[in-house]
């Protein structure tokens, strides 16, 4: 296992926090209290922490969906804002896996992973070439044609994971991906994020409550009252 | 190909909201389309009464209805005299009742006017016209309603009248109107030595613009129009233009707001899709393509549905005797394709508040709490 110092040394740094704050309820809840993080590329973090300690509000925050009170948010070098495109960092930097698989219940399979693609106006047939890799990579191939309802959560969830991967992101940000799932799918799922990452070449932050998923990862990140209370390495 | 899918997969998923918003549109646009069609039937019916062989119309200047108009005889004569007109043709129209029947229109016309010589008669004698005062000849449709044949005496308003013909037109007005003679209804309707109208005919249409100044400068209390030219400004026809227009356009607002409604549930009850679209990388744009999408689709098969309807509607209408000639089920391809326009256009006025606020949902907040 490598060290963070190494990866801070060697690596390119492509999520950064700089003293960031948020708070719900017009400030009555503080969820983000000057955190400060960092994540190299091609690592895998864990995100730590109880509930309501601010993982989801962080992971968000990365992916331009919420935006902080102070401080900055910086996504390969660029600071994340208004000025900032953010479509363009959803459509080719970013893919975001859910807990809740957040599919379109009647589109099918097929249809819900070429939606990143549609969006990003990419090739039809080079996104329907990607979807048939990513679909045989997470056994989903003969599902292509079903509709999200006829699927189990596990085969939801790994749709999930094509749809985040279907535009080649550099970053995937994963808030509690197997939080949903049995102990079996649960693994399996984590497996295919895991490789998919490693293959793809991207950098994984990952929000869990699971310490035993956590510990697989490159680096654990523990939040705790607001705040990153030590950047522990995982295993 | 998604776009339209989740375009239709969610017209789908609510059909029956869908088929009402449609219904709404179809109707709208059944209704615009029939009273448009019938009004500009009716313009057009009216318009081709007064230009009946002839090309220039010419009447009372300011006067905003033609039964007002008072043209003198000696007016007609002199403007018949005139060496560029071939022919100038005095027509007093007047309104009475009879029993049963509130409005009959009647034509006081001169022997050699076009509708007496040129109609096709079905009964009685061309020739014979205006050898008596009391005589009059019956439109077919007047015959049949007044249940008049040849050689009967009718009771038309306060007088009696000798019917000596019937004649066949095309236009619904005449077929349903009375012919007298000029001096004759001139008795009748009290208005010894005037006509409503003259209708002109020249020998060389290039001298229309010479002869208005003409008649413009020798009669400065009368008007000379081209006939296209009196029909687009003539204030009754424009009156009822703007009014079918208006009753039409008040039929698509009701549409359109039923597809707002559809439009703004569709929104509501989508949130959650919508924000995971922003999450997948759609834009502003993008999702507001979606639901104008929608938008445009109820608009547009709404719009042809109504199309059909209404076109079945008025040739339905055409078939009910009473109204036989007065409704021309002729939709124009403009009039098609302004009132499919105007369709998609509500529609999309419809979308624009749902789209709007399709586009301002915040990804983060309708994933966490939906």
């Amino acid at each position: 296992m490598r060290s963070t110092a190494e990866y801070i040394e060697r690596r390119k740094t492509v999520l950064r926090a700089e003293n960031v704050w948020k708070s719900y309820d017009e400030g009555a809840v503080a969820v983000l209290k000057g955190v400060d993080c960092e994540i190299s590329e091609g690592q895998t973090v864990a995100l730590c922490g109880a509930s309501g300690c601010g993982k989801s509000t962080l992971l968000h925050m990365f992916g331009g969906l919420d935006t902080p009170e102070k401080g900055r948010i910086f996504v390969n070098g660029a600071p994340v804002n208004r000025k900032r495109e953010l479509v363009h960092l959803l459509r080719h930097e970013i893919g975001f896996v859910f807990q809740l698989h957040n599919l379109i219940p009647n589109l099918t399979l097929a249809d819900n992973c070429l939606i990143p693609t549609v969006a990003a106006g990419i090739d039809r047939r080079i996104a329907k070439e990607r979807l048939e890799e990513l679909a045989e990579r997470t056994g989903l191939s003969h599902r292509l044609g079903h509709r999200i309802q006829k699927l189990s959560g596990g085969e939801r969830q790994r749709t999930a994971l094509c749809r985040a991967m279907m535009n080649r992101p550099r970053i995937v940000l994963a808030d509690e991906p197997t939080g949903s799932l049995d102990g079996d799918s649960s693994n399996m799922v984590f497996e295919l994020l895991l490789d998919l990452v490693a293959t793809e070449g991207a950098t994984l932050l990952m929000a869990t409550h699971d310490r035993a998923l956590a510990a697989r990862c490159d680096r654990l990140v523990e939040m705790h009252d607001g705040k990153i209370r030590e950047h522990a390495h995982a295993g | 190909m998604i776009f339209l899918k989740l375009i239709l997969t969610n017209l789908r998923q609510h059909r029956i909201r869908s088929l009402i918003s449609l219904a709404g549109i179809a109707f709208s646009v059944a209704a615009m389309l029939t009273v448009v069609t019938i009004l500009q039937g009716a313009i057009g019916m009216f318009s081709s009464i007064l230009s009946n062989d002839s090309e220039v119309i010419v009447f009372e200047r300011d006067v905003s209805d033609l039964f007002f108009s008072n043209v003198s005889t000696d007016a007609a004569e002199q403007i018949a005299a005139m060496p560029s007109v071939a022919h100038a043709d005095p027509v007093l129209f007047g309104i009475v009742s009879s029993e049963g029947h509130p409005i009959i229109t009647c034509f006081g016309v001169t022997p050699g006017d076009a509708r007496i010589q040129k109609a096709q008669w079905l009964a009685g004698d061309r020739g014979s016209f205006a050898r008596h005062a009391d005589d009059v000849v019956l439109g077919a449709r007047a015959a049949d309603f007044l249940q008049a044949t040849t050689g009967s005496h009718m009771q038309i308003g306060h007088a009696t009248f000798h019917v000596i013909g019937v004649l066949k037109t095309a236009n619904g007005f005449e077929d349903g109107g009375v012919f007298m003679t000029l001096s004759t209804a001139q008795t009748f309707f009290h208005k010894q030595g005037t006509s409503s109208v003259i209708t002109v005919k020249l020998h060389n249409k290039d001298d229309v613009a010479a002869f208005k100044q003409t008649v413009k400068l020798k009669f400065p209390n009368l008007i000379a129009l081209e006939d296209a030219e009196f029909t687009r400004s003539y204030s009754q026809f424009r009156i009822l233009k703007a009014t079918a227009w208006a009753v039409g356009g008040c039929g698509l607002l009701l549409g359109g707001l039923g597809v707002a409604n559809t439009m703004i549930m569709s929104v509501f009850t989508r949130i959650r899709e919508i924000a995971i679209l922003r999450v997948n990388g759609f834009s502003h744009t993008q999702i507001g393509a979606v639901i104008f999408g929608e938008s445009a689709f109820v608009s547009i098969a709404g719009a042809m549905a109504g199309l059909l309807v209404g076109s079945c509607f008025l040739d339905a209408l055409k078939m009910i005797p009473a109204l036989g000639g007065y409704v021309d089920p002729t939709i124009h391809p403009l009039l098609m394709l302004v009132v499919l326009l105007l369709a998609l256009l509500t529609g999309l006025a419809g979308a624009l508040y749902p789209a709007i606020y399709a586009m301002r949902i915040r990804a983060v907040e309708a994933l966490r709490f939906e």
